[in-house]
């Protein structure tokens, strides 16, 4: 790792972490109320796998739902806070190369969102007991999906001129496509139209394949999840890592 | 490479925004070790020639070289021998003014930097400030640790982009202590600054750039000798008046006084010979040589 990338990396990481309470603490707790709301309505009624109680189902929907959120975030605010206050001329006019600014804000973001996420899993731990039957593959989809948010974080940020169209971004894309992916529900629960509507979200395959890692159960092979989320993150990597050697909205 | 290169050597550079040609062919050099100034008015082109300079913005045409390296090329080398204090007074609102210096230096390569920081610190009367948020400065104090952060890499060439727009008077003179020091100490200074008495005492040499284009480029003393004239200013006693010859060729100062314009030693000589004759009393006299502001006033005129 370059002297630079560190840097960048430990700037990143030191600027959400001197928030955290707005950072981590608050989307932990976000996700504890969504945890105590839904499980009190649903969990005797709902079974979504066999042997797997609703709440047990919902917390790692709910881990990699945060983890995903937060990841976004980071890159995404941080980009845009910079280019509004002007302050992103620090990080362009030294000899940083596109490759190590990529590479520093998807790291930071993934770091912020496996933060995140742990912090939920260790709250939800009071309320359930979870199995772990692949972790590697927990590993994998949430770095992955980390990746991938923060990727579009970078893209979102650095397109973003104002606060108003990122937060359509996070609203109108990033929200919808969390919510309905899978988190709150299994998608064979859905009709047709929208089961398959589900499988072009390629939100959905990261949180059934974090939650395969799990209880070693999911709608759709975690192979198969695992080659979505990679194309998915390889495509948005692209996307943004030529934004980033054009200097798109960054250098004129 | 880089011993025997100009610090800078800008050549046909172009820039263009929509309708707006921002560079139009700039072409100029500027050699290790001197004090240069970049002047012109409002939207002439200083601050986007100082963007191509940095990486911050792209040239249509031509090339920057910095210390023998290209910009675009060979970018890291040329970003590690420039610093730039940027016009805008911006800063990063999540950190002290310590930690700024300390990843300013790490997007360098730079680990273990804190004497230089401290040495800069102190030079630049922030010591007391360094474990200050950056929320937490005035102006004046967020306008040094600019200055701080261009210098952390210890570049020898440094661009000044206006730093002293809005500055106190104390601290501009620290300031200009302080960037003389450097430049003694070798470092190649461009400066860009509508205060054009600080360039005028500053600046070896001198570019004005109007509408994109380099309209002079020469040594500060050859640009004020190329406006000769120079201006008598009298302050006329009670009742007194000029002779009608002199009257039709004077103006009246806004502290009341009379300004001619005058050529030559001589034709000041004839002035007085001729006030003298008169019995034209006055109470006070002095004779202006031309500043950097009449020759920069005069240039603009007539690249119009």
């Amino acid at each position: 790792m370059s002297p630079a990338l560190r840097t960048l990396l430990y700037k990143e990481l030191l600027r959400f972490w001197k928030v955290g309470f707005q950072t981590v603490g608050a989307p932990v707790l976000t996700a504890l109320l969504y945890l105590l709301v839904f499980s009190h309505v649903l969990d005797r009624t709902v079974e979504v796998y066999g042997g797997v109680s609703y709440t047990a189902f919902l917390v790692p929907g709910l881990v990699m739902m945060s983890l995903l959120q937060n990841a976004f975030a980071n890159s995404s605010s941080s980009l845009i806070q910079s280019k509004v206050t002007g302050n992103i001329v620090f990080v362009l006019l030294p000899p940083i190369s596109y490759r190590e600014f990529f590479a520093a804000y998807v790291l930071a973001a993934v770091i912020r969102g496996l933060v995140v996420g742990a912090g939920v899993w260790a709250v939800t731990l009071f309320f359930v007991d979870l199995p772990y039957a692949h972790p590697g593959w927990i590993l994998l989809f949430a770095v992955l999906g980390g990746a991938l948010l923060a990727s579009l974080g970078i893209i979102a940020g650095i397109w973003a001129d104002k606060f108003d169209q990122l937060a359509a971004f996070q609203n109108f894309i990033v929200m919808p496509l969390t919510f309905l992916s899978g988190v709150f529900y299994s998608i064979h629960t859905l009709p047709d139209f929208w089961l398959a509507v589900s499988h072009l979200n390629p939100f959905f395959y990261m949180i059934d394949g974090f939650r395969y890692g799990f209880f070693g159960q999911s709608d759709v092979s975690p192979w198969v999840s695992a080659l979505v989320a990679g194309g998915s993150f390889a495509v948005l990597a692209g996307i943004t890592l030529n934004m980033l050697a054009r200097g798109y909205k960054l250098r004129s | 490479m880089a011993d025997s290169s100009p610090a800078l050597l800008i050549e046909g550079v172009c820039k263009r925004f929509g309708s707006l040609q921002a560079l139009d062919h700039v072409s100029l050099q500027v050699a290790p070790g001197e004090f240069f100034g970049l002047l012109g008015p409002n939207g002439a082109g200083k601050t986007t020639l100082i963007s191509a300079m940095a990486g911050l913005s792209r040239p249509d045409a031509g090339s920057i070289r910095v210390m023998g390296h290209d910009t675009v090329a060979d970018y890291r080398a040329a970003r590690r021998n420039l610093g730039v204090v940027p016009q805008e007074l911006v800063f990063d609102p999540f950190f002290t003014v310590r930690e700024t210096l300390r990843i300013q230096s790490g997007y360098y390569g730079l680990r273990g930097n804190d004497d230089w920081i401290d040495e800069i610190l102190a030079r630049l009367d922030l010591t007391a400030k360094a474990d200050s948020n950056m929320r937490a400065l005035s102006g004046g104090m967020k306008r040094r640790v600019l200055v701080a952060q261009a210098l952390v890499h210890r570049p020898p060439v440094i661009v000044l982009d206006e730093p002293t727009a809005g500055v106190d008077v104390e601290l501009r003179q620290g300031l200009w202590a302080f960037v003389r020091d450097l430049n003694r100490q070798g470092h190649t200074i461009v400066l860009t600054t509508h205060y054009l008495e600080e360039a005028e005492s500053l600046c070896g040499r001198i570019a004005m750039l109007k509408q994109g284009r380099v309209i002079a480029l020469e040594r500060t003393a050859d640009l004020l000798a190329r406006r000769m004239q120079q201006t008598l200013r009298l302050r006329l006693g009670q009742g007194a008046a000029l002779p009608p010859e002199l009257r039709a060729r004077a103006r009246a100062t806004p502290d009341g006084r009379i300004a001619l314009t005058v050529d030559s030693a001589d034709e000041v000589a004839a002035c007085l010979a001729r006030l003298h004759a008169e019995g034209v009393l006055f109470d006070d006299i002095e004779l202006a040589k031309p500043a950097l502001e009449d020759v920069f006033i005069a240039m603009m005129q007539e690249a119009a």
